[in-house]
């Protein structure tokens, strides 16, 4: 088996903040809650801008980062759970945009948060096994929250692209992966209806922490490794708080994971959650040598572990694209009435 | 009422309108934007692809209120007449732009947006738009 690595990344965040203390406002949400969860704003998709735009955007930066060719692409693997079309697959738009089509696998893959993850495995295991040269996996959302939903403190709209390939191209190589599934309920979307409901406490414990502990413990005994081996851990961003908690739960430094959190600034991304705070790591403080341990989690219920190991490649390829921070810096504040207008919570009947 | 987006127009297009795929005369080598059979500016039929610039600046606009009704939930709709950096001209909206923003003369990149929503039980119509450009978050201006 071929050794296999991540050899472009791309980010893509939309110009539109709305302040998390509006929304608390708006629907007298305990403005401590806010807080404690860690969060300042999120990011807004604007009217014209759905999960295919925001892939398209990632999937470019990521393309003009790996310095390859388009067509040499052989699989786009799409993880939302916001699809413009219910039937019909985001992936074959991403690819005939970018010219990767026509010959190349596509698919749209689903697992609430996580889809993309496993793209990343189902890619990394194409290459591996010699059936493609390169795989493009992209993780975008503008995630729908219930108005007045807790939730809504957090869902937003961005995405990142992660292109695979040989580890001899790689700006980090794959050293490792591990995966713990179960059927979880903790939150779900019905065929048809506009937003999804969630367990309530029970999104905490039996299913985010349960699950990345299960990956990521699974995965360190299968390498031999312990959180002292690691310089970064990124988990699944579902609010500014808990990728502290499962960190700390698993023997993780605060200064291990703060470079990487997204989510307090642009809100949950969902299938970008994790992959942008692995995209900022790379941007902000990874360096040659480095292991990087990356661990999405989606509901319903799952967790993937990553190890990386960080080569000489990384420093060049930073500059070729806008970074998350460069996202993160470039914002226009909303108001709520502009929000739920961006976002269609307000429906014209047309 | 909004019209259901045609399939057949939507697919035919596809090309040019994600990739911003023009044509080059191979007889005045002039460039055109969207793709025509002949060359406008001498008749020649001798043309080939082109991908062109994606950047430009706005060489004229105009802000419309009074929109279809497809456009409704997108009013004021602005479109603007750009000029990219080889000279040819695209007539496509402009976005992530506020009205106090736009100017003549201001620089902007093309971007892949969802143009035409259709009606809610058709096809969906993507194409490009263009926004100003920010410098930190350019993909044609480093
Ligand atoms: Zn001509």
């Amino acid at each position: 088996m071929k050794s296999v690595g991540i050899v472009g990344w791309g980010a893509y965040i939309p110009l539109y903040r709305i302040a998390v203390d509006e929304i608390a406002k708006m629907w007298g949400i305990d403005p401590f809650l806010a807080k404690a969860l860690g969060m300042y704003e999120k990011a807004v998709g604007g009217l014209d801008e759905d999960a295919v735009t925001i892939g398209v955007e990632a999937a470019m930066n990521a393309l003009q980062r790996a310095k390859i060719k388009p067509d040499s692409i052989g699989a786009v693997f799409f993880g939302t759970e916001s699809k413009p079309y219910a039937v019909k697959p985001s992936a074959t738009i991403v690819a005939e945009v970018l010219g990767i089509t026509p010959n190349t696998m596509a698919s749209d893959l689903e697992f609430a948060c996580r889809a993309a993850s496993e793209g990343l495995r189902a890619a990394f295991a194409l290459v591996e096994s010699g059936q493609i040269d390169y795989g493009l996996v992209i993780g975008a959302d503008t995630a729908q929250a219930n108005p007045g939903d807790v939730l809504e403190l957090t869902a937003s709209s961005g995405g990142a692209a992660f292109i695979v390939g040989p580890s001899s191209e790689s700006v980090a190589i794959l050293e490792g992966v591990f995966t713990f599934i179960t059927d979880t309920p903790d939150f779900w979307r019905r065929e048809g209806v506009p937003y999804p409901f969630h367990g309530e406490g029970f999104t905490g414990d039996p299913a985010y922490f349960h699950h990345i502990i299960g990956a990521v413990e699974g995965l360190m005994k299968k390498l031999g490794l312990s959180p002292n081996d690691f310089d970064y851990a990124i988990f699944h961003q579902p609010n500014g708080k808990f990728p502290l908690v499962v960190g700390k739960r698993l023997g993780f430094s605060r200064e291990k994971i703060i470079p990487s959190l997204v989510t307090p600034y642009a809100g949950n991304t969902y299938n970008g959650s994790a992959l942008l705070g692995f995209a900022r790591v790379l941007e902000n403080v990874a360096k040659p040598g480095d292991r990087i341990l990356v661990a999405p989690f989606g509901s319903g219920a799952g967790s993937d572990a990553f190890s990386f190991i960080v080569t000489d490649k990384l420093e060049e390829r930073k500059k070729l694209a806008p970074t998350v921070d460069d996202y993160l810096s470039n914002k226009k504040i909303i108001s709520y009435s502009e929000y739920a207008r961006m976002r269609q919570l307000i429906k014209i009947v047309r | 009422m909004v019209w259901k987006l045609s399939p057949v127009s939507v697919w035919r297009h596809r090309i040019p309108r994600y990739r911003l795929i023009g044509k080059e005369c191979k007889k005045c080598g002039k460039h055109h934007y969207p793709p025509k059979l002949a060359c406008p500016y001498c008749g020649s039929r001798d043309l080939k692809n082109i991908e062109l610039p994606r950047s430009g600046i706005i060489e004229t606009y105009t802000v419309i209120y009074e929109v279809g009704e497809e456009f409704r939930h997108k009013a004021p709709v602005v479109i603007g007449l750009v000029k990219l950096d080889d000279g040819t001209r695209v007539i496509a909206p402009i976005t992530d732009v506020a009205e106090d923003e736009l100017e003549i003369g201001l620089r902007v990149e093309a971007t892949f947006r969802r143009i035409r929503d259709g009606d809610h039980f058709g096809v969906i119509g993507y194409g490009l738009s263009f926004r100003p450009i920010r410098t930190n978050v350019s993909k044609t201006s480093s």
